[in-house]
C-alpha cells in the first residue's frame, strides 16, 4: 500500500457509502413526511365537547399551573339562564351570588343581569382552573353550553398533552391549527367575527 | 319563565344516572326585550406559524455555529457561551418543544399513519442535527440541545464509569428508542415526551414525578457527567451511529499527537481512546475466534431478543387507550371496579358494547405482539453488534476521540500542548 495515502482506503469507502446510504435514507424520509402532508399545516391540541365527560382530569394533569384547558361558554347554545346549573350548587336553596350558593370552586363565572329572568354567564379564564364542575352541571340540567377547551393562547403545544393522556374519554386530539376549535355537534355556527376568522 | 319550572321538573335521579349525558337543548333561546346580544364565544389562536421558521432558523444557525466552534476555532469558551445561550432560547424560551429528541416519535407516526401530521418545522428538526452529525460529528450534543447543556452546567466531580458499565448503560438509549418508536408508531403513547426529565424544570412547572426524575438525574449527574445523554437518550442512539460515519470530527490535537497524555483525563465523559498496547502472541487468531462465534451469535440473539420482544408485548400494549379501556371494561364486567370509575363513566357514554371494544383490544393487542417481536429482534442485533464492535481491534497510535461517544464538547482542547503553542499560550491559562 505504497500509494494508500492517495488512493481511497476500504475504511474510507466503507464509511463513505454508509454515510451516503444515512443521506439517502433521511432526504427519503423527510421528502416523503413532507410530500404527504405539505398542505396540512400544524396541528394544536384540542378536547372535544362530545367526548368529554367532564371528570376534571384537565384541571390536574396539565403541565401548566392552572391548567391550559379552560372552561369556555358556547354562547349560541345558551348563557341566559336565571338559574343556570352550571354556576348554582344544586344543594342551593338561595339563588344569589354567594360564595356558598356557586358550583366553581374558584369564583371564575361571572353573572350579570340582563333582563328580567335572564343572567349572562361569562367565565373569567384566569380563575377558572378546568375542574370540569360546572360543565357536568350545566349538561346534566341545562343545554350543555359549558365546555371545556384548550385555550392556544396558554398552551405550550407539547408533543405529548399530559391530558391526553391522562383523559379517560379518549376525547383529546389533535386538531388542525386553522380550526383550533371544537364546538358541541348541536352548537349552531356562529357569524365570523370581525377578523374574519371563522370560529 | 316557563323553562325555570321545566327546569325544576326534570327528573333530577334520571339525569344523575345518565351521568355524562350528551348535551341537548333544554332551553330554547329566549326572545330578548332589550337589544341584548349575546357575547361571542372567545377563542384565541395558536401562535403565528412564522414563529416555528424562527426556532427552524436558530437551530440551523446555532448548529452551524457549533460546528464552527468545535472543528474550525477549537474555543470552548464559546461552546460554553453558545451552550447558555440554546439552554436559555430553546429550554427556558421554547420551554423545550419540539426537539430532536421528541421529533424521533412524530417522525415514526408519520410513517406509520398517513394521516398523522408532521410539520414542516418538527421534520426539520428531526433531520438537520442528524446530518449535522453526518458531516462533523455530535456538536449538536455539545452546543444546542438544552438537555445536554443543563447536565453539563451541574458537573461538579466527573467519576470514572468502567467501560463495562459504560457499555451495557449505553444499551439502554436503544430499549428505549425501540420502545419509543413502537408506542409512537401504534399511536399509542409519545413517551420519550411523558418521561422527559428536564422540561419541566424549562418550565418551571411540573408533576412531582417528572421534577423527582429530573433532580436525580442532575444529582447524578454532578459525578457521572451527562447520564441522560450517555445512558438514555434515545436521539443520542442515533447521534452515536451517524457521529460514527461522521465525514469530519473534532480532534484532541489540532495537529500530530505527541502521546503527552496530558489529554488522558481530561475528557468527563471517557471519550478519549488512548492508543493501543501493542498485540500479544497469538491473541490475533483468539480475536479472529471470537470474531466468528459473536458472528453466529448474532441470529440466535435477534432470535431470542424476538421471542422476548413478544413476551413483552402484552405489557407495552397496555399504553393503548382501546387495550387499557378494555381491561377496565373486563373488571367491571367481572364486578371488580368498585365505586365511581373515570374510565368506565366514559366508557358509558361511548355507544359501544363491551364486545365491539374487546375485538378492537384485541386487534390493537395483536399488532404489538407482531410489532414487538420485530422490536425484540432489533434489541438483539444491536446487542450482537456491540458485542462485535467491542471484540473488533484497531490499532491505534494517537490519543483520540472516541467517534460515537465524543461530544465534541471541546473540554480536551485546551489540555493538549499544541493547541496552546498554537494559541501562543504555552503555559499558565488553561481556560478558553
Amino acid at each position: 500500500m505504497a500509494e494508500g495515502k492517495q488512493m481511497l482506503t476500504r475504511r474510507a469507502f466503507l464509511g463513505a457509502g454508509a454515510r451516503g446510504a444515512c443521506v439517502l435514507g433521511l432526504g427519503g424520509a423527510a421528502a416523503a413526511l413532507l410530500a404527504r402532508q405539505a398542505s396540512k399545516g400544524d396541528a394544536v391540541w384540542q378536547i372535544d365537547p362530545d367526548k368529554c365527560t367532564a371528570c376534571g382530569n384537565c384541571a390536574n394533569y396539565c403541565v401548566l399551573r392552572p391548567s391550559a384547558a379552560k372552561c369556555v361558554h358556547a354562547f349560541p347554545m345558551c348563557g341566559y339562564c336565571e338559574r343556570c346549573f352550571g354556576y348554582f350548587d344544586p344543594q342551593a336553596t338561595d339563588f344569589h351570588s354567594g360564595a356558598e350558593n356557586q358550583l366553581c370552586p374558584s369564583g371564575a363565572i361571572q353573572r350579570a343581569f340582563v333582563e328580567e329572568p335572564y343572567y349572562q354567564y361569562t367565565i373569567d379564564e384566569r380563575l377558572c382552573i378546568a375542574c370540569g364542575k360546572c360543565v357536568k352541571g350545566c349538561r346534566t340540567f341545562g343545554n350543555g353550553s359549558l365546555i371545556l377547551q384548550i385555550r392556544h393562547d396558554r398552551c405550550v403545544n407539547c408533543n405529548e398533552c399530559s391530558i391526553a393522556a391522562a383523559c379517560p374519554a379518549d376525547a383529546v386530539r389533535r386538531v388542525p391549527a386553522a380550526q383550533p376549535h371544537i364546538l358541541p355537534a348541536n352548537c349552531p355556527k356562529e357569524p365570523p367575527d370581525k377578523k374574519g376568522k371563522p370560529s | 319563565m316557563t323553562f325555570l319550572r321545566r327546569a325544576i321538573a326534570v327528573p333530577l335521579l334520571a339525569c344523575a344516572l345518565a351521568g355524562a349525558a350528551p348535551a341537548e337543548e333544554r332551553f330554547p333561546p329566549p326572545q330578548f326585550e332589550t337589544a341584548y346580544q349575546r357575547p361571542r364565544t372567545t377563542a384565541p389562536w395558536p401562535r403565528a406559524d412564522w414563529r416555528e421558521y424562527v426556532d427552524l432558523a436558530m437551530l440551523v444557525s446555532t448548529l452551524t455555529l457549533a460546528s464552527y466552534l468545535a472543528l474550525r476555532a477549537r474555543r470552548r469558551g464559546g461552546m460554553f457561551a453558545l451552550m447558555l445561550f440554546c439552554l436559555a432560547y430553546f429550554g427556558f424560551y421554547r420551554q423545550g418543544c419540539v426537539c430532536p429528541i421528541g421529533a424521533i416519535q412524530n417522525v415514526s407516526r408519520g410513517i406509520a399513519d398517513g394521516g398523522f401530521v408532521v410539520p414542516v418545522t418538527v421534520v426539520a428538526f428531526f433531520c438537520l442535527p442528524l446530518a449535522f452529525t453526518l458531516l462533523f460529528g455530535r456538536t449538536f450534543c455539545a452546543g444546542v440541545c438544552p438537555l445536554g447543556a443543563i447536565q453539563d452546567l451541574v458537573i461538579l466531580k466527573p467519576l470514572k464509569v468502567p467501560a463495562w458499565v459504560e457499555h451495557s448503560l449505553g444499551l439502554l438509549a436503544w430499549v428505549y428508542l425501540g420502545g419509543a418508536v413502537l408506542l409512537a408508531a401504534a399511536g399509542s403513547a409519545f413517551i420519550i415526551c411523558r418521561y422527559d426529565p428536564f422540561v419541566g424544570l424549562f418550565r418551571l412547572s411540573a408533576e412531582w414525578t417528572m421534577l423527582v426524575m429530573g433532580g436525580s438525574l442532575l444529582l447524578v449527574g454532578a459525578f457521572v457527567p451527562r447520564p441522560y445523554c450517555r445512558f438514555l437518550c434515545p436521539y443520542g442512539a442515533l447521534l452515536r451511529v451517524t457521529s460514527l460515519l461522521s465525514r469530519r470530527h473534532a480532534t484532541v490535537t489540532p495537529d500530530e499527537c505527541i502521546r503527552c497524555r496530558l489529554c488522558e483525563d481530561s475528557c468527563p465523559f471517557g471519550a478519549i481512546l488512548k492508543p493501543t498496547e501493542p498485540l500479544a502472541p497469538h491473541a490475533g487468531l483468539q480475536g479472529k475466534r471470537l470474531l466468528a462465534g459473536l458472528i453466529l451469535l448474532l441470529p440466535v440473539l435477534a432470535a431470542g431478543g424476538a421471542w422476548l420482544g413478544g413476551l413483552a408485548s402484552g405489557a407495552m400494549s397496555r399504553a393503548d387507550y382501546t387495550v387499557l379501556l378494555a381491561d377496565r371494561v373486563r373488571l367491571d364486567q367481572a364486578g371488580l371496579v368498585q365505586g365511581d370509575d373515570q374510565y368506565i363513566n366514559a366508557f358509558r357514554v361511548m355507544k359501544l358494547t363491551p364486545g365491539e371494544l374487546y375485538d378492537l383490544s384485541r386487534g390493537v393487542q395483536d399488532r404489538f405482539r407482531r410489532w414487538g417481536r420485530v422490536f425484540g429482534g432489533f434489541l438483539g442485533v444491536v446487542i450482537g453488534l456491540k458485542l462485535l464492535r467491542l471484540s473488533v481491534r484497531r490499532t491505534r497510535q494517537d490519543y483520540a476521540p472516541n467517534r460515537s461517544t465524543c461530544l465534541s464538547c471541546g473540554r480536551c482542547f485546551a489540555y493538549c500542548p499544541i493547541e496552546r503553542k498554537r494559541r501562543g499560550t504555552p503555559c499558565g491559562r488553561t481556560n478558553a
